[in-house]
């Protein structure tokens, strides 16, 4: 059995550069067969079918209970993992990658954000990452998933950088209810949304009380009337008018938050605010919180533990960016990560995008005092814990959903690239729009003309 | 007559390549012991004064406000056997660096230490010239970000070319202290893109201070922000006013320029026939165009937020037209389109790393863009527009490196460097007197805990002239604005 050394027919082939660059190979008498499977895997246009794929040779980050592995073997059968580990076999028919002793690690799943529903920030007619709650007539029933675009330029441009899931979570927009957050996949496909409704938006603080009645008093009341309210409703009937405080497709959207059965994701920074927002807990004992911001969640952190939730942060967030943030440390996370927080980090850029700078804002909080492992952790694993999809992502483990990236280097640092991104096992192309650009147009003196340039 | 000294740096390609040269030699023949800076590295370190018996010199901005900068101590320093990028593009290994008055004395080995020089074990270590970023709103915009606050915009005509941002900044902006410990050591503070003609910018050392004239860049020459594209043509078409289009932008653009030209010919006239010895009164001071007419007299350089490709070569146009210099395209998202018509015009393209996708003319982003224009062998800058992004410009950098190496275009680290100090100290006018570690130049310096093009190096002390501004490891040397001062955090490592 000895290893073919293909060239990969990604752009990404093209470097030269000082990284040990992964080798392509395929165990099998079956050239020809090898080759088309692989063009096959590669071509932009058309998604690959899974196949069986061995990873070997690589520095397996695991997230599992193995741990970090060094010259270690991943095994992809369709769309699952099949092995991991440094002696496990490799089926006869696998497409064999030559890690080079690079990294292999789960693939990045951002968890906030706006990936999908924004083409072009300022063109409206591009975006559906938010509701207006007084022309809709509803905002928590509101779901972003309707209005996510699998073929959005910027999910390539972050697949390729290694991002395979992502958290969609809508905007509060006038209201303060944000609406139903989503999560995608990010392989090509007709269809990204591969979970719906996984948590309810709300904006608490200094921006829950603008769209509230200007108070922080406002919007707490305004939150707790409308809990009440989809704690209290019965099944629909159309014989009854619906007096409720709030519009009862709202209230019907609250109901499985008030059951905990959907976590309530309160974006907040101000450690008062965190405090009172931890205080619904005791009023709705089934609910579960999740807290998006949270720059001063340091200073509350025992209290945040206590309560068992999970926080999602920039952890470069380090400005008084408002008089809600002026505890505002680039050591928040560590300290939240010390005292036994579950936390998961937002890109430091676009959350529309730019999601794939979580891998930066992982590589800032490990210079800032978080363990590496657990800096990875708040970009992969974290993620899939906070939106109960844990089970099948986040971890490279036998019977996973194959989320495996290969890379060519440390993947927290920022010059390191992904050579291989395979989603729930289909290797996905490793082009983008951005790619193509900047090969139209690296050779400025060359022919054609740059209209007649189409770069793969 | 005072100008401010126009710099050399914006017609030559890269000025500072001889004197890099030299002192390379030097080093190479093993007597790096520059102790003297050449004479001309650091002649004008004070700003212009008026003479003060002539009343009837032409517009006299350039003495207004002047700076009162005064460094902070700086005993002589030897930072010892660090990784050396020095900025002119060239990387040393166990090199020393030495900072005497304030200056660069030398960078090598066995340089000759006086007596009485502090040393300081740099080894593991990396050092660099000071982070120089030419788009800043830092102090015009400042955390934290509230309306009483935002001064940055003169939105209320489209020509505000009177306006000096200097005049809005907050000196207690914690945001200049977040960029110092990000290793900046210089910074342009621009007023924003709302205006076609946005006002004049100001040259800062991010300092702590009580007044903005205590952190001005001492001779650095002023800027006029301009701006295509969508901001103008959204934020007064929507008020009805031209501009609305951009044949709109480019129509008021020309009458500006037609009505600074009459000015300058007015003044011209007025001082010919001063120098003749006859009678003339001089014309009245209009702060609008004097800035314009500064601008065609060379002494201010012009930094003009553009994005599109086509626009870009529309406005070096313009500049024919009227006869005067674009010092930096900024944001300039499609530059790599036209990195060869940047060069030839010698125009520096300031750029994002991967910015994208917030409105149309930012579509067309490449995570290369800086990289593209370096190989075409033109002038890139990595600048921040962003209190966050102005901390870690470094890693902005960074990750141009990866993407470029990732397209096959492989650039070397030091020279990619010249994109964070060299390069925007030309296109801001002050690249004789900082921006690289050659000796004479101002003893800007940042000493890094690891390979600063890795995520996870961190300034540890940052010298601006000579001074310690900022220590990592030592509280009394990390300054608190009085604005974080009794607040929850105070002191913190930020």
């Amino acid at each position: 059995m000895t290893a073919l050394t293909l060239a990969p027919a990604t752009v990404a082939a093209r470097a030269a550069n000082a990284f040990p660059r992964p080798r392509v190979g395929r165990l099998t008498r079956r050239l020809g067969v090898a080759v088309a499977a692989l063009a096959a895997a590669l071509a932009p246009a058309v998604p690959a079918m899974a196949q069986s794929v061995a990873i070997t040779n690589a520095r397996v980050v695991t997230l599992s209970d193995a741990g970090t592995l060094a010259n270690a073997t991943v095994v992809i059968e369709g769309r699952r993992i099949t092995a991991v580990g440094a002696n496990v076999s490799i089926p006869r028919d696998a497409t064999v990658i030559d890690a080079g002793g690079g990294w292999v690690t789960p693939g990045l799943f951002a968890p906030a954000g706006r990936l999908g529903t924004v083409e072009v920030g300022a063109v409206d007619g591009t975006r559906d990452d938010q509701v207006s709650g007084e022309a809709a007539g509803f905002s928590a029933a509101f779901k972003v998933s309707y209005g996510v675009n699998p073929r959005a330029t910027a999910i390539p441009v972050s697949r390729t950088e290694g991002v395979t899931r992502a958290a969609v979570t809508p905007v509060p927009g006038d209201s303060l209810f944000g609406g139903q957050a989503a999560l995608i996949h990010l392989r090509p496909a007709a269809d990204a949304v591969f979970k719906d409704s996984v948590a309810m938006v709300v904006s608490l603080g200094e921006a829950g009380a603008r769209r509230t009645g200007g108070s922080r008093g406002a919007a707490m009341g305004a939150l707790i009337r409308a809990l009440q309210a989809a704690d209290t409703i019965g099944p629909l009937d159309l014989t009854q008018r619906w007096d409720g405080p709030i519009p009862r497709a709202d209230a019907e959207a609250l109901a499985p938050v008030v059951r905990g059965e959907i976590p309530l994701m309160v974006q907040v920074h101000r450690a008062s605010d965190i405090t009172q927002t931890l205080k619904l807990i005791e009023r709705f004992e089934r609910l579960r919180l999740i807290l998006h911001g949270a720059a001063e969640g340091w200073m509350v952190a025992d209290r945040i533990v206590r309560a068992g939730v999970p926080v999602i942060l920039d952890p470069t967030a380090n400005l008084p960016a408002s008089f809600d943030r002026l505890g505002a440390t680039q050591r928040n996370a560590a300290r939240l990560i010390e005292a036994g927080v579950t936390v998961a980090f937002v890109p430091a850029g676009s959350d529309s995008h730019l999601p794939h700078l979580i891998r930066q804002s992982a590589g800032n909080a490990v210079a800032n005092g978080v363990a590496w492992e657990e800096a990875f952790k708040a970009i992969s694993l974290n993620p899939a814990r906070i939106y109960g999809v844990e089970r099948e992502l986040g971890a490279l483990d036998r019977g996973k959903l194959a989320d495996v990236v290969v890379w060519d280097g440390d993947p927290l640092e920022v010059r390191t690239n992904p050579t291989h991104v395979f989603i729930e096992g289909v290797a996905t192309p490793m082009t983008s729009r951005q790619m193509k650009l900047h090969a139209r147009y690296s050779d400025l003196d060359g022919a054609p003309p740059f209209a007649y340039r189409r770069p793969e | 007559m005072t100008i401010v000294r126009p710099s050399v740096a914006l017609t030559a390609r890269r000025p500072a390549r001889s004197l890099a040269a030299a002192t390379v030699a030097l080093l190479l023949a093993g007597c790096a012991t520059t102790g003297a800076p050449p004479p001309e590295a650091d002649a004008p370190a004070t700003p212009a004064t008026p003479a003060a018996s002539d009343t009837s010199e032409p517009p006299a901005a350039s003495t207004a406000f002047p700076s009162t900068y005064e460094p902070l101590a700086h005993p002589a320093t030897v930072l010892r056997n660090a990784t050396v990028f020095d900025g002119t593009g060239r990387r040393f290994d166990d090199a020393d660096v030495l900072m005497i008055d304030g200056k660069v004395a030398g960078v090598g080995r066995d340089l000759a230490i006086p007596a009485g020089t502090a040393e300081i074990d740099a080894s593991g270590k990396w050092v660099t010239p000071g982070i120089v970023d030419n788009h800043s709103h830092l102090g015009v915009y400042p955390s934290p970000s509230v309306r009483a606050h935002a001064d940055g915009n003169e939105a209320t005509a489209p020509n505000t070319a009177q306006v000096w941002a200097e005049h809005s900044v907050w000196p207690q902006d914690p945001g200049f202290v977040r960029a110092l410990a990000g290793g900046v050591t210089a910074l342009q503070v621009l007023p924003g893109s709302a205006n076609l003609f946005g006002g004049r910018s100001v040259t800062l050392k991010p300092v702590p201070a009580r007044s903005v004239q205590e952190m001005k860049f001492p001779g650095a020459p002023y800027g006029l922000k301009m701006a295509c594209g969508e901001n103008p043509k959204r934020v007064y078409g929507s008020r009805g006013r031209q501009p609305s289009t951009r044949m709109g932008s480019f129509a008021s653009y020309r009458a500006a320029w037609i009505d600074a030209q009459a000015y300058r010919d007015k003044w011209d006239a007025y001082e010919r026939k001063r120098a003749a010895g006859e009678d003339a009164e001089p014309p009245k001071r209009d702060l609008k165009l004097e800035t314009l007419k500064g601008v065609l007299d060379g002494e201010i350089l012009v930094h003009m937020h553009c994005y599109r490709a086509d626009e870009m070569l529309q406005v070096l146009d313009m500049a024919q037209e009227f006869d005067y210099r674009i010092t930096a395209f900024h944001h300039a998202i499609e530059a790599y389109k036209i990195a060869d018509r940047l060069a030839e015009a010698n125009v520096c393209a300031s750029v994002w790393a991967d910015w994208w996708g917030f409105k149309m003319e930012a579509y067309d982003t490449v995570p290369t863009n800086a990289a593209l224009v370096h190989a075409a062998g033109g002038c890139a800058i990595i600048h921040s527009d962003s209190d966050m992004g102005i901390q870690r410009l470094n890693q902005e950098a960074a990750k141009v490196l990866g993407d470029a190496e990732r397209m096959g275009l492989a650039v070397e680290p030091a020279e990619a460097w010249t994109w964070l100090s060299l390069n925007p100290a030309r296109s801001m006018g002050i690249d004789h007197v900082t921006g690289s570690l050659e000796a004479g130049k101002n003893a800007d310096v940042v000493v890094w805990s690891a390979d600063p093009f890795s995520v996870y190096a961190k300034a540890e002390k940052v010298y601006v002239d000579g001074a310690l501004a900022w220590d990592l490891d030592n509280p009394a040397h990390r300054p608190i604005t009085d604005f974080e001062l009794g607040q929850p955090g105070e002191g913190d490592l930020k």
